[in-house]
């Protein structure tokens, strides 16, 4: 097994004080939120101690924040119940505009939707993965009802400039979603400065436990459930709260709010570092000029195969990914580079490396070594077999 | 569901629990509620010549709440005039025994129970 | 308020505990194995991805299926909204727009049923028998040519009644609909082999089985194949059917949990049974109760009992020192009496005063001796304070009394 993890905006690693507030919860607290008892009372107090913790971490009220299972879930929850709701109050079936670097999370519900008569249409992106603002503002021109633009890209690290696509939005009443998913923890995230009406955020991109995520809302919007039932979570989201893991999603919350000045010089510096080089090296690097995320660089040599350089790593003992953990098994060239304009053979060399707190700069000099003699090995095959 | 400490001292020791004789011509008694509302509240005062309740007996089929609100009415009955007892308010009840609003029905019973009981003994001593 | 110790957990039904095995089998895909199982490109994927498909194969034995019948979802309810819209959505154009479930499903079933209606479909709610069981005579007269999707629960939560899945699925087959059976209540309890049982599509959760919260399964069968349209669309995860990231220590929980019901169900059913009649006997002893639901088509953990002349949350407030519930866990932050044991035809009275004991590993004979002398000292008091019992105990007939509307 590989001893670096340089793959964090897949999944994180569970931090110690989070699992420490969850084994409780696991064990001898395991109460049905919903039971009036006291072991259903003090399941329901904890979980609405997470509530709070998360409404925390970015701006909110308590209130505002419903627990789900995770992000694809927050994210299908948001389109499929904005839209829903839109239609119970009456109003038109217009565009759902997604970004054309979406997670398929966003824009599958999107297109999905055209089914029962909405039309999903695509914001295209520049070369440094920013969603281009002439062509959202000519889009709205048409009838629309939802915006849905991802706060920081899960590749590239890049960053969207979201109050301005609120404004456009909001000129013409248009409900705002970003997924936040990867931006929590890692920049600041504030939901009323970012002026969004809706917003999705997870628990193990982290330090908390798969299995919990939540969608904040503007309490202007008017939302359907996505499942229904048991009637929890206000009767947006039904089914038994998944305690531990909302427990450890709040405590996740509370360290990365306390930690995210540590954390933003630490994995600046490597990001630093691993920029440099990687340039001196002659790499590709993507969305170089767009404000990034601090822990993430997606980056390609030419005439390389980025799976192949990505399973040498691997043996070397770091943990890197070609694109998303989602897309991992495809094959396809990243639609977030095709998208960008990179062309075919360059976005298949894409590798991303997506720093953690606990990383060093140590390992990050012990990966350009080894980043090189593989990069050396494959360009000899690459030009024997050209 | 959190009951307020006095809801719940008047849960685990009802005060003035037990039955009147309802053909005594000086008790009044009021059934109030059903069954089916998950609540029935049987109030009794009986009155002395001076028309001051001089004892109060309650039983009631409900939440604790309900039984609370019926066994604090039945200490503040005693001692007080027919006039005085009609004037309680449900709001009186439902303040004393911090109720959630919730709960504000329990209160709302009782009151009707007094009335209900008030009347009784009125229609009874009209005869 | 606290008294010093913890009340006896007496529901099972409403979540169980995590079994220690399983926690221990948990707690190392937290920490150190703590990949995505979708990351194809290093080991800590690879070995997150191992350790779900070993659990979908223990889900997969557990219920005599093929592990590739397996989906998993965050939970029950999310299967039974799974399977409920994503086989009518899927099947309607071919089929048509009737759907049958009964009026004592979980609210899991019947809510995304509601649902349907709302979007055209017409839904069939069959009332079952005073016993609780639904009777195959009335779901054959509630099938019309048009109907796509039946629903039935394999063991229903409040009151433990088994329900004959076996005949209703052949029905089903006869008439090329699509059957799917909420069996959240049912593993670890009754003996379930898919091979053999006719059912499409089946519903399961681990935290009714000692497996953490947050994790549920849906099995869709591939022979005859079933379609569902998805209901949560993304990365592609579990053939399309579901996407999401899987939670990797969560599924190893539930895959644990089910190994353990596999190997121990037998012998800890009997064990139960023991206690659960134990309990009926001494409750049995105070007067005027009611067994809701059928005693021999029942799961052994379950008891149900209405206790005449006493309301409900009272009683519950009386029984603190026991943990049990009045109704289903999730609708009992209402004040409404439990609407399955009104759809069993018991009077609303009855309904109120019902409470749901249900056993589980843990419980021990102590706990069950001393739910009886609790609940004998506490029925007493409180009836000593119900005009109702009075009443009753005058000879009064209380349902021929006209009570003023409230």
């Amino acid at each position: 097994m590989a001893n670096v993890y340089f793959d964090h905006n897949s999944t994180t690693a569970i931090k110690s004080e989070v699992l420490n507030a969850m084994l409780p919860f696991m064990q001898s607290q395991h109460g049905n939120p919903t039971s009036r008892h006291v072991f259903g009372r003090n399941a329901r107090d904890a979980v609405e101690t997470a509530r709070a913790q998360v409404a925390q971490a970015v701006g909110v009220q308590a209130s505002q924040v419903v627990f789900t299972s995770g992000g694809t879930e927050a994210n299908n929850f948001a389109v499929h119940g904005i839209t829903a709701g839109l239609v119970r109050n009456g109003f038109e079936k217009g565009q759902i505009l997604t970004s054309a670097i979406e997670h398929p999370c966003v824009s599958k519900p999107a297109q999905a939707l055209q089914a029962n008569g909405w039309q999903a249409k695509s914001i295209p992106v520049d070369e440094n993965c920013r969603a281009k603002m002439d062509a959202l503002e000519a889009l709205l021109h048409a009838p629309s009802s939802l915006v849905s633009v991802m706060m920081a890209n899960n590749e590239t690290g890049a960053l969207q400039d979201l109050p301005q696509i609120v404004a456009l939005a909001r000129a013409k009443k248009v409900t705002v979603h970003t997924d936040a998913v990867q931006a929590l923890g890692k920049v600041a995230v504030d939901f009323n400065e970012l002026g969004v009406n809706a917003m999705t955020i997870s628990s193990h991109k982290i330090g908390g436990p798969q299995g919990a995520g939540a969608l904040v809302l503007d309490k202007r919007v008017d939302i359907e459930p996505l499942l229904y039932g048991g009637g929890q979570e206000l009767g947006l989201r039904s089914g038994t709260e998944n305690v531990a893991a909302i427990v450890g999603f709040g405590a996740a919350c509370e360290l990365a709010m306390q930690n995210l000045q540590k954390y933003r010089q630490k994995t600046t510096a490597l990001q630093a570092k691993l920029d440099a080089a990687l340039r001196a090296m002659g790499a590709n690097v993507f969305a170089e000029d767009a404000n990034r995320l601090p822990n993430t660089t997606f980056f390609a040599f030419e005439h390389i195969e980025g799976e192949t350089l990505v399973t040498a790593l691997d043996k070397a003992g770091f943990a890197v990914a070609s694109g998303s953990a989602c897309s991992s098994n495809s094959g396809e060239p990243s639609h977030v580079l095709l998208a960008m304009g990179v062309a075919e053979d360059i976005a298949r060399g894409a590798v991303r490396v997506s720093f953690g707190s606990t990383n060093t700069a140590q390992e990050v000099d012990g990966f350009l070594i080894a980043l090189q003699q593989e990069v050396a090995r494959l360009k000899q095959y690459s030009a024997i077999a050209a | 569901m959190a009951y307020s400490d006095k809801v719940l001292d008047h849960y685990e020791n009802p005060r003035n629990v037990g039955t009147l004789d309802k053909n005594d011509p000086t008790v009044g008694t009021g059934m109030v509620g059903a069954p089916a509302c998950g609540d029935v509240m049987k109030l009794q005062i009986k009155v002395n010549d001076a028309g001051i309740i001089e004892d109060a007996k309650f039983k009631t089929y409900g939440c604790g709440s309900a039984i609370a609100s019926s066994s604090l009415v039945t200490e503040w009955l005693k001692g007080r005039t027919i006039d005085e007892a009609y004037a309680i308010k449900n709001s009186d009840i439902a303040e004393e025994l911090a109720l959630p609003p919730v709960k504000i029905h329990c209160s709302v019973l009782a009151e009707d129970a007094i009335k209900a009981a008030v009347a009784d003994l009125k229609a009874k001593q009209g005869k | 308020m606290t008294t010093g110790r913890k009340p006896i957990y007496l529901d099972y039904s409403a979540t169980t505990p995590v079994d220690p095995r399983v926690a221990a089998k948990m707690i190392p895909y937290l920490t150190e194995d703590f990949g995505n199982p979708a990351s194809r490109s290093h080991a800590y994927g690879w070995v997150a991805e191992e350790a779900v498909e070993n659990a979908r194969s223990e889900v997969a034995k557990l219920v005599g299926a093929d592990p590739r019948e397996i989906v998993w979802t965050s939970g029950a309810t999310e299967s039974n909204n799974l399977a409920i819209k994503g086989a009518a959505h899927f099947y309607a154009p071919s089929k048509g727009k009737h759907i049958i479930t009964v009026a004592t499903e979980h609210k899991a079933v019947i809510d995304p049923v509601r649902e349907l209606e709302r979007e055209g479909f017409e839904a069939t709610f069959l009332e079952p028998d005073a016993n609780g069981l639904v009777s195959l005579e009335k779901f054959k007269a509630a099938i019309r040519p048009d109907t796509v999707l039946a629903s039935v629960m394999f063991v229903n939560n409040e009151i433990g009644v088994i329900q004959d899945i076996e005949g209703i699925g052949n029905i089903c087959r006869e008439n090329n609909i699509i059957f799917h059976v909420d069996a959240a209540q049912a593993t670890g309890k009754v003996k379930i082999d898919l091979e053999k049982l006719p059912v499409d599509l089946m519903s399961f959760s681990a935290h009714k089985t000692y497996g953490p919260k947050g994790i549920g399964a849906l099995f869709v069968r591939r022979k005859p194949r079933v379609r569902i349209e998805a209901q949560m669309h993304g990365g592609g995860h579990e053939r399309g059917m579901r996407s999401g990231t899987l939670p990797t220590h969560q599924i190893v929980g539930m895959g644990e949990a089910f190994r353990i019901a596999r190997e121990e169900m037998d012998t800890e059913n009997e064990r139960i049974r023991m206690l659960r009649d134990r309990l009926l006997k001494g409750l049995s002893e105070i007067e005027e109760t009611y067994v809701n639901g059928d005693l021999v088509h029942r799961v052994p953990h379950n008891l149900n009992m209405s206790f005449n002349y006493v309301e409900g949350e009272s009683l519950m407030m009386a029984v603190k020192d026991i943990a049990v519930s009045s109704g289903s866990a999730c609708t009992s932050a209402s004040l409404e009496p439990s609407y399955v044991l009104r759809a069993l035809g018991r009077s609303d009275e009855l309904a109120h005063s019902s409470i749901r004991f249900s056993i589980g590993r843990y419980t021990t004979e102590e706990d069950v001796d001393y739910t009886i002398r609790l609940m004998k000292e506490k029925i007493a008091k409180l009836r000593e304070l119900s005009p109702l019992w009075e009443m009753y105990k005058d000879g009064v007939d209380i349902s021929k009394v006209q009570w003023a509307a409230h």
